[in-house]
Order: structure tokens, then C-alpha cells, then sequence
């Protein structure tokens, strides 16, 4: 299992703000997102954002990165703290 | 001199007083001659709009970790001693302090540079996300297309 984390607008849009999915047939960021794309078409639009960081295991990673079952994978938008 | 007991990282609710956190790095630390300290505070306008105030959201866990690699290459770029970042979350008002860098080194180059930096990357890269209450309503803050610039440079 993967766990999927949102926060900020993000997380308000979606009205989510974590979940857990199978990894089987997932092995990139970018193959999570298709998966959460698919959901709605809310989701989709959403995930389609090109804005949307994303981080695994509390490290920023690009959408090629790899993932595995038992990795805490999170999405949100640009950051805007200081 | 190394400081691996001192608690370079906090984020919190609470406030902070300057005046404390300049004791904590000046104390036992003869060998430091200069101290920078930034500190940020809730502006009471942005983008034109009254702000009456803001909430702020972290990822906990990856706010520690990104701000602790921040540190670490300041570490690797600069001669530095002490660091300290606090930053607040949760509900702040206007004129509040939300975000604290201080850096000490034995000469002020470094702690001015190191403090800049550090600055200008925790604001592109750590995890924490400002909503704006104003009289329109609530609003997330979109991320600036000059922080990163900034971030950029070094």
C-alpha cells in the first residue's frame, strides 16, 4: 500500500486529505497521478496542474521518481511560507 | 565550534521573543563575532487587498527535514557556528512575527549570506502553505514567480 497525503488548496479541493492505495501497477509519481486523475473529473483536472509539487517520504521528487508500497507519497501546491 | 546539541529547528504555535533567541546564540559562543537575525512578520495588506490576518499550514515531518537540508548546505557553503529557524503556524494576525533565521559566524559575510539563503530556499521549498483572511473572504496566497528567482541565484 501506498499512502497519499494532501494539504492546502489541494487538499480543499479535493475534500481529502489522505488516502491509501494499492501499489500494483504503480511504480512512478507520474503513474499515481494517472491513477488519481481517474477517479473524477474533478481529480483529473486537478492532477492535471503542472504547478503540483510532489514529495516522497517528506523528500520534493519529480514525477519520474520511483515508488514502492510503504512509501508516504504527498501532493500540494507551490509552497508559500517565510 | 560544533554545536550539535543546539536546536537549530522549530516550528510552533507560540511566539517567539528576539531577544531570547539572540541569548540562545550568543550564549557560550565567544567565538562568533557576528549574529543576523531576520525576522518576518503578517503584513496588513497583499496583492492590493486588506489582510486581517492569516492561517498557516505545514506538512509535519517534511517541514523539519527540508529545513534541516537547507541548513546543512548553508553549513557545506559558509563558515558559520549556530542556527536557528522558528517558523509559526496556525493563526496569526496582523504585525505577529511568523518566521525567524539566525546565523552566527566569525566574521559577518558568512552570516549574512548564510542567512539570505537560507531565507530565500525555505521559502521556495519548505512545506508550509499561508491562507489569507480579508475582507473578501478566505484565500490561499499563490507562490511567487520571484522567490524563485531569488532561490535561483545562489
Amino acid at each position: 500500500m501506498i499512502k497519499v497525503v494532501f494539504f492546502a488548496a489541494l487538499r480543499e479541493q479535493l475534500d481529502c486529505s489522505e488516502l491509501m492505495l494499492n501499489s500494483k501497477n504503480i511504480s512512478t509519481i507520474a503513474d499515481l497521478k494517472r491513477q488519481l486523475a481517474s477517479k473524477s473529473e474533478q481529480w483529473q483536472a486537478l492532477f492535471s496542474n503542472t504547478l503540483l509539487l510532489s514529495a516522497v517520504n517528506h523528500d520534493m521528487v519529480n514525477s519520474e521518481q520511483k515508488i514502492k508500497s510503504g512509501d508516504e507519497v504527498a501532493f500540494f501546491p507551490p509552497v508559500t511560507g517565510g | 565550534m560544533t554545536n550539535n546539541t543546539f536546536p537549530e529547528i522549530s516550528i510552533q504555535t507560540a511566539d517567539f521573543s528576539l531577544a531570547d533567541e539572540v541569548a540562545l546564540l550568543e550564549q557560550n559562543n565567544a567565538i562568533d563575532g557576528a549574529i543576523v537575525t531576520f525576522t518576518g512578520r503578517v503584513r496588513n495588506h497583499n496583492n492590493g487587498m486588506n489582510v486581517s490576518g492569516l492561517t498557516l499550514e505545514h506538512y509535519p515531518g517534511m517541514t523539519e527535514k527540508s529545513l534541516a537540508k537547507i541548513i546543512t548546505i548553508a553549513k557545506t557553503r559558509w563558515h558559520i557556528g549556530r542556527v536557528k529557524v522558528i517558523h509559526r503556524i496556525g493563526e496569526l494576525n496582523i504585525g505577529e512575527q511568523i518566521v525567524f533565521v539566525g546565523v552566527t559566524s566569525k566574521h559577518r559575510q558568512d552570516a549574512f549570506a548564510a542567512n539570505e539563503f537560507i531565507m530565500d530556499f525555505l521559502k521556495v521549498q519548505a512545506p508550509f502553505w499561508k491562507k489569507e483572511r480579508t475582507e473578501q473572504g478566505e484565500a490561499w496566497l499563490d507562490a511567487k514567480a520571484t522567490d524563485d528567482t531569488k532561490a535561483q541565484k545562489w
